[in-house]
């Protein structure tokens, strides 16, 4: 088994606002090894973003946070805003949804690299910097040639490229993915994830990636976690979520996915509850159709069913 | 067409949807200036179009059942929403004709439309956009009743409440006065559902009606929706990029491409057995939740390409795995590739010795070419340097001596204030105008560079002159920005000017290597372009390829289906 290189112990999230906190992550637990590539999914407002963002430390300010976050058993959480920015990018790098809006449109490519590459070292020369992106971006199939050119001569899958380029142009340990290619087209989905299946080999890189799309997943993650309401419902490798899920929400989120084999629709009743004022209990217990009466008293916890497979239902065990 | 016109709901024959690309009034001067400089240096096989337009839809035929659920599916900018539009006139088609229970109606005038409105109907993607939001939800789905008339309020009431009921708003009596902010997104699509089948319509064209809902709640929706088709018949038109969503939903599919229909047929059919590369392409490109899968399957490369300029020939030609020499290939592809083997540094560098950087080359149609800078194209360019230089000069120079500090050589009687006044004006506009072409990158850059170069020096030789601080202060600013202009501009091309001047050598063996680099390029591509090339003249001046004219390409009947692709 490879070393653990981020650890998530008990993390809670609680965005202030004025009607009370809305508790986005609550108490989450869980770990990424080294080289390997774990999925969150989860539907709009689970609080998967925000788990990915409060690793890498860009929550509002006022944002209650609390549990603990080590990377290579270091605590991030207290880290001062300028410890922080030397750790993204070196150790922990970002890919975002929208590739548009993260270019600066008026900056060449070149200029966007140089400027990443000399924020985190001084002494490199522009040539020396050039050199690196040149590398890194033919890598990323981007010729040379476009070097010079702005982000609007780029279309959507090439912007991603570069940015999935910037982002390891630094060569960090973890990389969070935050809907990486929900922007783009299929085919072009399809290329972009081929990538990150490579990056794994060629940079030994853990990445997080967060998603709706569980075909994403089961493509390119070893293992899962499904959120719902704020905390993980199930989490293991995606051969055993995926085949054998323990959780109701799992169980039913997978069968409501329509994929090119559905022959009949299917899908969960209700509505996701509100993060201000989360269900008694467990989080499901509104929409599961397995309910029992100590499913609305009692909070279940996270059991491992299998080696490695979590799920935290009070009847987990019937499931197997 | 194998179904006879008159079952047909809706019926399209080469339907065509252009959209004219907005242009602003500094691309419009520019491509004057450039269309003269092109005359001026005699250019061969005409002066491009300046005329541009999107081709969004660009003559597309397809007949829907009633009763049937025919699914639009492509990726994003392929045209199937402005098709969707098109067949309710909610665009205007540029070309073609729209039966709609058998009168045409893409002529029609807006009047005579208002009385079939309310036989066809959409369903928008973005249930939050599209219900009024001071509107309860009972008004906004009641209110296509009372616009068309002839119903009591009374009526038109019950009327609602039933629809509500049908499309599971319920109790339809406590949503009824709720407000859209109150609502699910689910609920909200249900309730657009039921405003768009409150009149009855024939044909409901569906633009992605569950892309923006949570997994959990699309079931249901599309559920609805076939519900909705088996009680009351109603046709239709599904607009989707999830190919799982038609599958399961259709009962035919048409597979659109860059404003093309590249396959169309039963929906089963298709997905046991996609005919042509791009529907194979979409189809095994889609992530399935199922692990362990290995997708081992070339995708195709690129993106989809602009639609202001569609590929000649087959569309999907520059991105087809299995593409012919007849395809349809042309100079930018061959210029493309040119820049995709710049991905290995050795051949890049072996490339560059021989023919020069990708941006050498221009291509035009079915021709690629590298030349030597022209002389005349530099005169025209220096001609309009002076000029912009002498109007600047004139004026500064009017303004100071109106000034009255100092005495000018050229000018003998001062200008009046206000004309100098806007001399100076005009001196910083072009500026700003060379700056803006700066940032644009347009072919006009290098008419950038010149008037801000230019500028620079008349600048900098006005400000040597000592007159008051605040006219200092103002060339001072026109100093920054040229300098600032030119910076930006000149950094990026040096390069590129410094390999133009590279004479290539006129020897005989050095066109000779030249072609055989050329041959060997070709020959490499993953694509049938050596075949395809028609004409490779090198000499010591110019490099031309030139590509074969396509092949005629039309929806052939295959099977049980229709195929656009030369492979059938």
């Amino acid at each position: 088994m490879n070393e653990p290189v981020l650890v998530v112990q008990d993390l809670r999230v609680y965005y202030r606002t004025k009607r009370g906190p809305v508790k986005a992550v609550d108490g989450v637990t869980m770990e990424l090894r080294e080289g390997e590539t774990v999925g969150i999914v989860g539907e709009t407002g689970c609080g998967k973003s925000t788990l990915g963002k409060s690793i890498l430390g860009l929550l509002p300010p006022g944002t209650e946070v609390s549990g603990s976050l080590t990377l290579r058993d270091r605590e991030l959480l207290g880290l001062s805003p300028g410890e922080y920015r030397r750790l993204r990018g070196e150790e922990l790098a970002l890919i975002f949804q929208d590739p548009m809006t993260r270019l600066d449109p008026l900056m060449t490519i070149r200029a966007h690299f140089v400027e990443t590459l000399r924020a985190h070292d001084r002494t490199m020369s522009r040539d020396d910097a050039s050199e690196r992106a040149v590398k890194v971006l033919r890598s990323m199939g981007v010729p040379d040639s476009r070097l010079d050119h702005y982000p609007h001569e780029f279309s959507g899958g090439m912007r991603q490229r570069i940015m999935i380029a910037m982002s390891l142009v630094l060569r960090p340990k973890v990389l969070i993915a935050d809907e990486p290619t929900t922007a783009l087209d299929v085919i072009v989905e399809a290329q972009i994830l081929e990538i990150f299946k490579d990056l794994r080999e060629a940079y030994s890189m853990s990445v997080l990636l967060i998603t709706h799309n569980l075909g994403i997943v089961a493509e390119v993650c070893d293992r899962v976690g499904v959120m719902y309401a704020g905390k993980l419902a199930e989490l293991g490798s995606v051969e055993d979520v995926f085949r054998r899920p323990i959780h109701p929400y799992t169980q039913g989120l997978l069968a409501s996915t329509i994929h090119l084999g559905t022959k009949e629709l299917k899908s969960i009743d209700g509505l996701p509850p509100s993060l201000m004022d989360p269900p008694s209990g467990c989080r499901f217990h509104p929409r599961c159709p397995f309910v029992k009466e100590v499913c609305s008293r009692e909070e279940p916890a996270m059991v491992e069913f299998r080696p490695g497979h979590f799920a935290a239902c009070h009847f987990g065990a019937d499931f197997l | 067409m194998n179904e006879p016109g008159t079952d047909s709901v809706l019926r399209v024959e080469d339907l065509k949807v252009h959209f004219p690309v907005k242009v602003s009034l500094l691309e419009s001067v520019g491509s004057v200036l450039h269309a003269l400089a092109s005359i001026a240096r005699g250019n061969r096989g005409g002066t491009e179009s300046t005329h541009r337009v999107v081709h969004a839809v660009d003559g597309i035929s397809f007949a829907i059942r009633r009763g049937e659920i025919l699914g639009l599916v492509g990726e994003s900018g392929c045209g199937k929403t402005t098709t969707g539009r098109a067949v309710l006139r909610l665009a205007k088609p540029t070309g073609g004709r729209i039966f709609f229970e058998g009168r045409n109606i893409a002529e029609m005038k807006e009047r005579e439309l208002r009385g079939l409105r309310p036989r066809m109907q959409i369903v928008f993607q973005d249930p939050h956009a599209a219900l009024n939001p001071t509107m309860t939800i009972g008004q906004s789905i009641q209110d296509p009743l009372l616009i068309r008339g002839g119903v009591t309020e009374a009526e038109a009431k019950e009327k609602t409440m039933h629809v509500m009921e049908e499309v599971g708003l319920t109790p339809a009596t406590d949503l009824f006065d709720k407000f859209p902010a109150d609502l699910s997104g689910g609920q909200k699509q249900r309730a657009v559902i039921g405003r768009a089948i409150i009149l009855e319509p024939a044909l409901v064209v569906a633009d992605e009606p569950v892309a923006m809902l949570d997994m959990s709640v699309r079931a249901r929706i599309l559920e609805l929706l076939l519900n909705l088709r088996e009680k009351y018949g109603i046709t239709f038109l599904l607009i989707t990029h999830d190919l799982a969503t038609a599958k399961f939903m259709c009962d035919r599919i048409a597979i659109m491409y860059l404003g093309r229909i590249v396959e169309i047929g039963p929906a089963e059919a298709i997905y046991r057995d996609p005919k042509h590369p791009y529907t194979k392409a979409l189809i095994t490109a889609i992530p399935i939740p199922e692990p362990g899968r290995q997708r081992r399957i070339t995708l195709p490369r690129g993106e989809v390409p602009d639609a202001v300029s569609p590929p000649a020939g087959c569309r999907f030609h520059p991105r087809c795995p299995v593409a012919l020499p007849t395809c349809g290939w042309e100079g930018r592809d061959f210029i493309s590739h040119l820049e995709e083997r710049r991905l290995d540094p050795t051949r890049a560098q072996a490339d560059e010795g021989q023919l020069g950087l990708p941006e050498m080359w221009r291509s035009s149609g079915r021709t690629a070419e590298r030349r030597q800078p022209s002389h005349d194209l530099f005169l025209i360019f220096v001609a309009s340097w002076l000029v912009i230089a002498g109007i600047s000069a004139v004026l500064y120079a009017a303004h100071l001596h109106s000034l009255g500090t100092y005495g000018f050589p050229f000018v003998g009687a001062g200008l009046s204030v206000p004309l100098a006044s806007m001399g100076l004006a005009l001196s910083l506009v072009s500026s700003l105008v060379a700056l803006n072409l700066v940032w644009l990158r347009s072919w006009t850059e290098g008419w950038g560079v010149r008037v801000a170069v230019v500028d620079l020096l008349f600048s900098g030789y006005v400000a040597l002159i000592p007159v008051t601080d605040a006219f200092r202060g103002v060339v001072a600013l026109h100093l920054l920005i040229d300098g600032f202009a030119v910076y930006w501009l000149t950094r990026p091309f040096a390069r590129l000017a410094l390999l133009r001047r590279r004479r290539f050598s006129a020897t005989r063996e050095a066109a000779e290597r030249t072609r055989r680099r050329l041959n060997d390029v070709v020959a490499n591509a993953p694509l049938p372009m050596a075949q395809a090339i028609e004409d490779l003249h090198v000499d010591a001046d110019t490099v031309t390829v030139r590509f074969r004219s396509p092949d005629p390409l039309k929806l052939k009947d295959v099977g049980d289906r229709q195929v656009e692709c030369l492979l059938y």
